[in-house]
C-alpha cells in the first residue's frame, strides 16, 4: 500500500448523496481477477451512454477537473455492496482522497486498506466545498499528519481519524505483516478454544 | 451487568485488546465466493503466505453461475473467475461446493442450511449480505477483499467495537404481511444510513414469532439500513432449526452446544447505544418505487409528489429517481405495469419463500407479456421444492424454473432485465442498473412478486389472493 500524507489538487465536486458501490463500479466489470485496471470503468454508466459516448454534464467528463486527486460527495458515500473493486476503481482513476459527511462502514474500511484517505467533514463544510468547487475549480491542500483540509482562500478545516488507521495510512504498512507479530496470541487463543 | 448478545460474542472473540487500538477478533467461519476472493488468494501467493485455517473456510460459486444450462458459461471472463476459485480452493485446501456439488447455492442460503452458521460464531464473507447469518445470533458481517486476505492468512480481523442499536418491533404482523415488509418498512421509515457504525439487534414480539427463514430475510437487509451486521438472540426455534444439520455437533454434544447458544441471548435490561421501535400494525405489504431501498411505501399508496419533500436536495434526488424509474408523481402503485418478475436471491429464495409464492400462483397463469423466473437459493432448496411439486406449480403457471444462484439479483450472468423494462423482484437492491443497465427494479415479498406476475401490475396480495386465510 502506498503511504499517503499530503495531497494538493483540484477537487472534483460530485454533488450526489447515497452514492452506492454499484454506481462506483458496475457489476459487469467485477469479473476481473486483478486489483488494477478498474479506473476506466469508474462511474461508467454516469460517464457514458449506451453507445459509449461521454454524457454531457457529468462532473468526471468536465475537463476542468482532469487530474483531480480529491473527490467530494454527499452523505452515505459508498453504500451497498462490499465490493473492494469500488475503492480500486477510485484509486486507479487517480483519486487519493474522498471527502464526504459520512460513509458506509465497509467502504470506509476498504479505503483504508488501499491507501485512500476518506475524510469526514460536517455537512455544512461539505456543502461549502461543493458550492465553491462547482463555481470554479478549487485547489485543496490535504494533510493527514495535521488532519487538515485547506481551501484556496486559506480557510482550514480539521477532520478526525482513528489514530491506528492514521498511522497505517501514513506509513503504508502491510496490515497482515503486522498481525503476524501476534502469532503467539492467536495460537494461544486457538488452544484455549480447543479445550473449551 | 446486563449485556447484549453483541457484547457477549465480541468479548469472547478478542485475541488482542490493547487500549487505543481496534480489537483483534478471532473469526470462526469464513465464507468465500468467486467474485470477491481471487485478488485475496493472489495476495497470498505473491507474499508466499498460506491459509491459516482452511478448516474454518467454506467456498461456493453463486454470483456468476448460469441458471439455465450449468455447463455453458458464455462469458470467458466469468468462466475464468469460476475456474480461478476452483484452482485456489485446490491449492490452499479450502472446502468448496462447486457448481455440480449438491450443497451449492447462494453462500448466505447454504451457510444456515448446512449448519455452518451457528449462534455465537463470528462469521465473515466478502459480501455485504453476510448479515443474513445474524438471524441465528451470530456476529456476521461483510468484509472487503483485503480483509478476506487478512482473515485467510491470520483467521483474525482488527475491528473497533461498533455501537449497538436495538430495533424493536412490537405487536404481531397481520396475515398477508411478510418478513420482507417488516424490513422494507423499517428502512423507509428510518433511512438507509440509520445503522451506520452500529450492529443492530432486532427484538420484540413480532421478531420472536418469525420463523428462522423469516428472520434471515430481516437480517439480510440490515446492510440496506446501513448496519454491517444485524442479529437476533437465539431461542428454541434457532436450536430446532439447526438440530441434525450437516455441520452442527451431533447427539449429546449438540445439547451442550445448544445450552451455550441460548445463554448468549441478550440479558434482561441490557442497554443499547440507540433504540428505535415500530408497531407491527403500521406494516402493510410494501414495495419500493425508487433507486435505493429506502424509497418505498405500502402498496395501498402512490408514488410521492415533489411537493412532499421539503428539503431541496431530497426533492432533487426524488425527481432523478422517478425519472430513472419511468414513473409519474402521484401515480397509484397498483396502476404500474411490469414486464419481469424475479423470485430469488439470498433475501427470499428459501423453501418457505417459494411456498408463499406458489400459494399465490397455484392454478393461475402469468399475465401475457410478463417474463417470470424462479431461481431457488440453493440446490437443496431446489430439490426440496421439486419433491413438493412446487416446480410444477410454477411452470404450469408460466414461470421459468431455474438452477440456483444469484442470477437476476445482480445480473452478472445471463439473467438480465433490459433497459427501460420493469421488474418485480424479491431481491434486496434497487440501485440504478442493478438488474441490467437501465433496468427498473421494485423490491417486494415473494407473495407480492407472484401476485404481480399474475396481474401484470402491482397488486395488494391481500385483496385478490386470500393467502394466509
Ligand atoms: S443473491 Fe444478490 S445480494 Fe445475495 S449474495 Fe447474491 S448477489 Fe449478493
Amino acid at each position: 500500500m502506498k503511504p499517503i500524507n499530503e495531497v494538493t489538487s483540484i477537487m472534483t465536486p460530485l454533488d450526489r448523496s447515497n452514492v452506492d458501490t454499484d454506481q462506483i463500479i458496475s457489476k459487469e466489470f467485477l469479473k476481473r481477477i486483478e486489483r488494477t485496471g478498474f479506473g476506466k470503468y469508474l462511474f461508467y454508466h454516469w460517464r457514458f451512454d449506451a453507445e459509449g459516448n461521454k454524457r454531457d454534464g457529468f462532473v468526471l467528463n468536465d475537463p476542468r477537473f482532469d487530474g483531480s486527486e480529491i473527490l467530494v460527495a454527499r452523505e452515505n458515500f459508498g453504500c451497498g455492496s462490499s465490493r473492494e473493486h469500488a475503492p480500486w476503481a477510485i484509486l486507479d482513476y487517480g483519486f487519493r482522497v474522498v471527502i464526504a459527511p459520512s460513509y458506509a462502514d465497509i467502504f470506509y474500511n476498504n479505503c483504508m486498506k488501499n491507501g485512500i484517505l476518506p475524510i469526514r467533514l460536517p455537512e455544512e463544510e461539505v456543502e461549502e466545498l461543493l458550492a465553491k468547487g462547482k463555481a470554479e475549480p478549487a485547489r485543496l491542500a490535504v494533510s493527514l499528519a495535521e488532519q487538515t483540509v485547506t481551501q484556496p482562500d486559506g480557510t482550514v478545516r480539521r477532520f478526525g481519524i482513528d489514530p491506528y488507521w492514521k498511522e497505517m495510512l501514513l506509513n503504508g504498512w502491510d496490515e497482515i505483516a503486522l498481525t503476524f507479530k501476534y502469532e503467539d496470541q492467536i495460537s494461544k487463543y486457538e488452544e484455549a478454544m480447543q479445550r473449551a | 451487568m446486563a449485556k447484549t448478545i453483541i457484547d457477549k460474542i465480541w468479548d469472547r472473540h478478542i485475541v488482542v485488546g490493547e487500549p487505543g487500538k481496534p480489537d483483534l477478533l478471532y473469526i470462526d467461519l469464513h465464507l468465500l465466493h468467486e467474485v470477491t476472493s481471487p485478488q485475496a488468494f493472489e495476495g497470498l501467493r505473491l507474499n508466499g503466505r498460506k491459509v491459516r485455517r482452511p478448516d474454518l473456510c467454506f467456498a461456493t460459486m453463486d454470483h456468476n453461475v448460469p441458471t439455465v444450462n450449468r455447463k455453458v458459461i458464455k462469458d470467458p471472463i466469468a468462466r475464468k473467475q469460476i475456474r480461478t476459485l476452483e484452482e485456489n480452493c485446490e491449492e490452499f485446501g479450502v472446502p468448496l461446493a462447486d457448481v455440480d456439488h449438491p450443497d451449492q447455492g447462494i453462500v448466505h442460503v447454504i451457510g444456515p442450511e448446512l449448519g455452518l452458521t451457528q449462534p455465537g460464531k463470528t462469521i465473515v464473507c466478502g459480501d455485504s449480505h453476510t448479515s443474513t447469518h445474524g438471524a441465528f445470533g451470530a456476529l456476521a458481517f461483510g468484509i472487503g477483499t483485503s480483509e478476506v486476505e487478512h482473515v485467510l492468512s491470520t483467521q483474525t480481523l482488527w475491528q473497533s467495537r461498533p455501537k449497538t442499536m436495538e430495533i424493536r418491533i412490537d405487536g404481531e404482523i397481520a396475515p398477508g404481511v411478510a418478513a420482507k415488509d417488516i424490513i422494507l418498512t423499517i428502512i423507509a421509515k428510518f433511512g438507509t444510513d440509520m445503522g451506520t457504525g452500529h450492529i443492530v439487534e432486532y427484538t420484540g414480539e413480532a421478531i420472536r414469532k418469525l420463523t428462522m427463514e423469516e428472520r434471515m430475510t430481516v437480517c439480510n437487509m440490515s446492510i440496506e439500513a446501513g448496519a454491517r451486521a444485524g442479529l437476533i438472540s437465539p431461542d428454541e426455534k434457532t436450536v430446532e432449526y439447526l438440530r441434525g444439520r450437516k455441520y452442527v455437533p451431533q447427539g449429546e454434544a449438540f445439547d451442550k452446544a445448544a445450552e451455550d447458544w441460548l445463554s448468549l441471548a441478550s440479558d434482561q435490561g441490557a442497554s443499547y447505544d440507540k433504540s428505535v421501535s415500530i408497531h407491527a400494525d403500521e406494516i402493510e405489504p410494501f414495495i419500493t418505487w425508487g433507486t435505493n431501498p429506502g424509497m418505498g411505501a405500502g402498496i395501498s399508496g402512490n408514488v410521492p409528489n415533489a411537493s412532499d419533500f421539503e428539503n431541496e436536495l431530497e426533492r432533487e434526488s426524488f425527481l432523478r429517481a422517478i425519472e430513472y424509474m419511468g414513473l409519474e408523481e402521484g401515480q397509484p402503485f397498483t396502476d404500474i405495469e411490469i414486464q419481469h418478475v424475479f423470485i430469488g436471491s439470498c433475501t427470499n429464495a428459501r423453501l418457505s419463500d417459494l411456498r408463499e409464492a406458489a400459494r399465490v400462483v397455484e392454478g393461475r397463469k402469468v399475465r401475457g407479456g410478463v417474463r417470470a423466473i424462479v431461481v431457488p437459493g440453493s440446490r437443496t432448496v431446489k430439490k426440496q421444492a421439486e419433491e413438493e411439486g412446487l416446480d410444477k406449480v410454477f411452470t404450469e403457471a408460466g414461470f421459468e424454473w431455474r438452477e440456483s444462484g444469484c442470477s437476476m439479483c445482480l445480473a452478472m450472468n445471463d439473467d438480465v432485465v433490459p433497459a427501460g423494462e420493469r421488474c418485480a423482484s424479491t431481491s434486496n437492491r434497487n440501485f440504478e442498473g442493478r438488474q441490467g443497465t437501465g433496468a427498473r427494479t421494485h423490491l417486494m415479498s415473494p407473495a407480492m412478486a407472484a401476485a404481480a406476475a399474475i396481474n401484470g401490475r402491482f397488486t395488494d396480495v391481500r385483496e385478490e389472493f386470500a393467502v394466509h386465510a
